[in-house]
């Protein structure tokens, strides 16, 4: 039942997706890089209550399953009272997405923080750096570098989780896919594109990681800061 | 207001076996392959590690939800077999998808038991099947314990995609809440993150008591 001429006549109609497909990943990346820094800054705060139940809704939203989290944004979110406006399937998905994985990024910055070694505090301390300068000259430029694998694996797995948008119509690959499907009653050519597209572009990039990681572990000499990483 | 709370907390209890059903036949179905791959992914023969490989790769580097859909309308096409229901491609999806994942916990625990370990097997003379069953897997089944509580959780999560396929979880109950009363979507939805959050928090804690398990004893 495999056709290659249905293959081959569906391939330009899907790709025209890709755009939307890496516009979403990316803009929700940048989104999740910069919300994991707001959830470190406010789980440490000094009012420990306060932090508790951020803590909380982290590990609420980081259990529960992106795609009603979409939902949610996309169908709920224009009746919540007083704040609720309605967004387009694209900004839904990716303030969605964004946030959903910006939960594991604060994981990630946390690992990378936790492994600069307490002596460095110390001695910024003793030559008497101030708060914003330990933090800048002293502690980032260490805790970052050997989090960028993960990092850059946390952005292969968004990568993966773009199509979930696809349910409330954003048209990437997936969709395309579908409409092809819908429209011609063959529904394996399209979705066999589809899975390639996201494999010939992940793959490759996951490779890429795997030498960065053992780069980094090789600079740093810290197998320590290698966390878990999970989707 | 509560009143609506609890009102949809049991319309979506309609779905609860489903979602739940699903959830265990796919974390016992990735648990198994994980073995099977990430055992068969260390062996000589180079046909076998590279049909192995082959699977992992192609699962971890494409999505759930186009495995799901590709599962859901080509298999029976392509292969002329009929999955039974769409319980059962949801569950196949799910296995199949997190197994590869999972394999790699398998592999890389395995590695990270000692190498003395290996070779002090081998100096007493033990079989290769013995050594992996007595010496080697022991240990490295500590060391998965975390990353399998993680990966639970992610099964959890991705069992609510079935409901695109038609399967009657606690997000279709929940779409259809919605769909009939447009002004208490919110809670809905709402309703349906804390039921899922409910399940997962078993989940969570067994992830935790693996991480102090896998650390105990590990000199680091």
């Amino acid at each position: 039942m495999w056709s290659w001429e249905t293959f081959i006549d569906a391939f330009p109609f899907i790709i025209k997706g890709i755009n939307v497909t890496l516009g979403l990943t990316f803009t929700s990346y940048v989104l999740a890089l910069a919300a994991g820094f707001i959830w470190l800054a406010l789980e440490s705060t000094p009012l420990r209550p306060f932090n508790f139940v951020i803590y909380w809704i982290r590990e609420f939203i980081r259990s529960t399953p992106p795609i009603v989290q979409i939902f949610f944004l996309y169908f709920a979110w224009p009746m919540v009272p007083y704040i609720g406006t309605s967004f387009t399937p694209f900004i839904a998905a990716m303030i969605a997405l964004g946030v959903h994985f910006s939960t594991y990024i604060a994981e990630v910055y946390r690992s990378g923080i936790e492994s600069v070694d307490k002596g460095q505090w110390e001695a910024s301390k003793a030559l008497n750096f101030s708060r914003k300068d330990t933090w800048m000259k002293i502690v980032l430029p260490q805790a970052l570098p050997p989090t960028i694998p993960m990092l850059g694996n946390y952005l292969i797995i968004l990568f993966k989780e773009v199509p979930l948008a696809a349910t409330i119509g954003v048209v990437g690959i997936l969709s395309l896919g579908r409409t092809y499907g819908a429209n011609t009653w063959s529904y394996i050519e399209p979705l066999t594109i589809v899975a390639l597209l996201f494999l010939l572009l992940s793959y490759p990039s996951a490779v890429l990681i795997r030498k960065l990681e053992d780069k980094v572990n090789r600079r740093f000499d810290k197998k320590n800061t290698k966390v878990k990483v999970t989707e | 207001m509560l009143d609506s709370a609890f009102n949809i907390l049991s319309y979506l209890g309609q779905g609860l076996w489903t979602t739940v059903s699903i959830f265990l036949a796919a974390a016992l179905f990735s648990y198994i392959m994980a073995f099977v791959a990430g055992l068969t992914r260390m062996v000589k023969n180079p046909i076998i590690r590279g049909a192995t490989a082959f699977y992992v790769e192609v699962f971890r580097g494409t999505s759930l939800i186009v495995q799901l859909f590709w599962l859901y309308y080509a298999v029976p096409i392509l292969f002329d077999i009929q999955l039974g229901s769409n319980w059962i491609v949801g569950v196949i999806a799910i296995g199949l998808n997190y197994g590869a994942y999972m394999s790699e916990v398998v592999r890389t625990s395995i590695l990270a038991v000692d190498k003395g370990q290996t070779e002090a097997a081998i100096a007493l003379n033990l079989s290769p099947v013995q050594r992996m069953r007595h010496i080697i897997l022991p240990q490295a089944l500590r060391l998965m314990l975390p990353e399998f509580g993680n990966y639970s959780i992610q099964i959890l999560k991705g069992t609510a995609l079935v409901s695109l396929i038609g399967l009657t979880d606690i997000l279709y109950y929940g779409d259809i809440y919605r769909s009939t009363n447009l002004s208490e979507g919110p809670m809905a939805y709402l309703m349906v993150l804390i039921m899922y959050f409910i399940i997962a928090l078993p989940l969570i804690w067994m992830s935790k008591k693996g991480e102090k398990i896998a650390r105990k004893g590990v000199a680091s």
